[in-house]
């Protein structure tokens, strides 16, 4: 239903780790004040945290567009970064492309996009080398 | 485990969230790596970290933490300090390391029922 959905949508700047975290900080706000229980916000902010993180590590920054409806939540992160090389290798826990900088911020493990896995109900990758990522993230309510 | 007793054990200094201390944990994490607290951290958790910048707050903000003990001596700086304000958050700092902090709150008996090794 149209008039049950709510959308909303955030910047996410590039090099900038100060902020990163404020559009699912934001979201998580959103969900509680609509009622959602306490698991589905965690995994919603948690998929979204680790995959805004990437896009400020790895993306330049990007978009990210959130469609809330009773009974999915769905995230959709655009950014006109370098792409995936290899996308198996990327979902596998341990594996990193990230810098030393990154990883003294407690980053850059190898566990974002597998943790985003864990957290959602459905998560696709549409990626090009040298034109973009973008990740595609829902969580079922009842589920 | 209440956070006052957390302090007592570790011989804390509070930081931030003192009107908090009445504050009970279940569990603690000690882990200086983020994703890690992303992927492992359960309910009501404390978390234990050498790590100190502002993601340390957001991501316990992310899992519902609402404690933060930061070990060997180290001590946020006052934006960090702030975003924890923000989130009603408790920060203290221990000169332990981050061995001996888990170990003597393990000992006090801070074991989550599917953790206990006996």
């Amino acid at each position: 239903m149209a008039e049950n959905t709510v959308k909303l949508h955030y910047n996410v700047d590039a090099d900038d780790f100060t902020v990163a975290g404020e559009a699912s900080g934001a979201v998580k706000k959103v969900l509680k004040q609509l009622g959602f229980s306490p698991e589905v916000i965690r995994r919603v902010a948690v998929a979204m945290y680790e995959c805004e993180i990437n896009m400020v590590i790895h993306a330049n920054g990007g978009h990210i567009d959130v469609e809330i409806t009773p009974e999915k939540i769905r995230m959709i992160h655009t950014d006109e970064g370098p792409g995936i090389k290899d996308i198996d290798k990327a979902m596998q826990e341990g594996y990193s492309t990230a810098d030393e900088k990154v990883r003294e911020l407690g980053f850059g493990a190898g566990m974002g996009l597998p943790n985003m896995k864990r957290y959602t109900d459905d998560m696709k990758i549409t990626t090009e080398v040298g034109v973009g990522t973008v990740v595609d993230m829902t969580v079922f309510v009842n589920k | 485990m209440k956070l006052s007793e957390v302090k007592e054990i570790l011989n804390a200094k509070v930081i931030t969230g003192e009107e908090f201390l009445d504050r009970e944990v279940k569990s603690a994490f000690g882990s200086d790596l983020m994703s890690d607290v992303l992927a492992f951290v359960k309910d009501q958790a404390l978390l234990l970290t050498g790590l100190v910048n502002g993601q340390v707050v957001r991501t316990a903000e992310m899992m519902d933490i609402k404690a933060i003990v930061f070990v060997r001596g180290k001590e946020p700086t006052e934006d960090i300090a702030e975003l924890a304000k923000e989130y009603s958050m408790v920060i203290m700092s221990t000169d332990y390391t981050l061995y001996p902090s888990c170990g003597k709150l393990y000992m006090a008996g801070l074991i989550p029922d599917e953790e206990r090794v006996d």
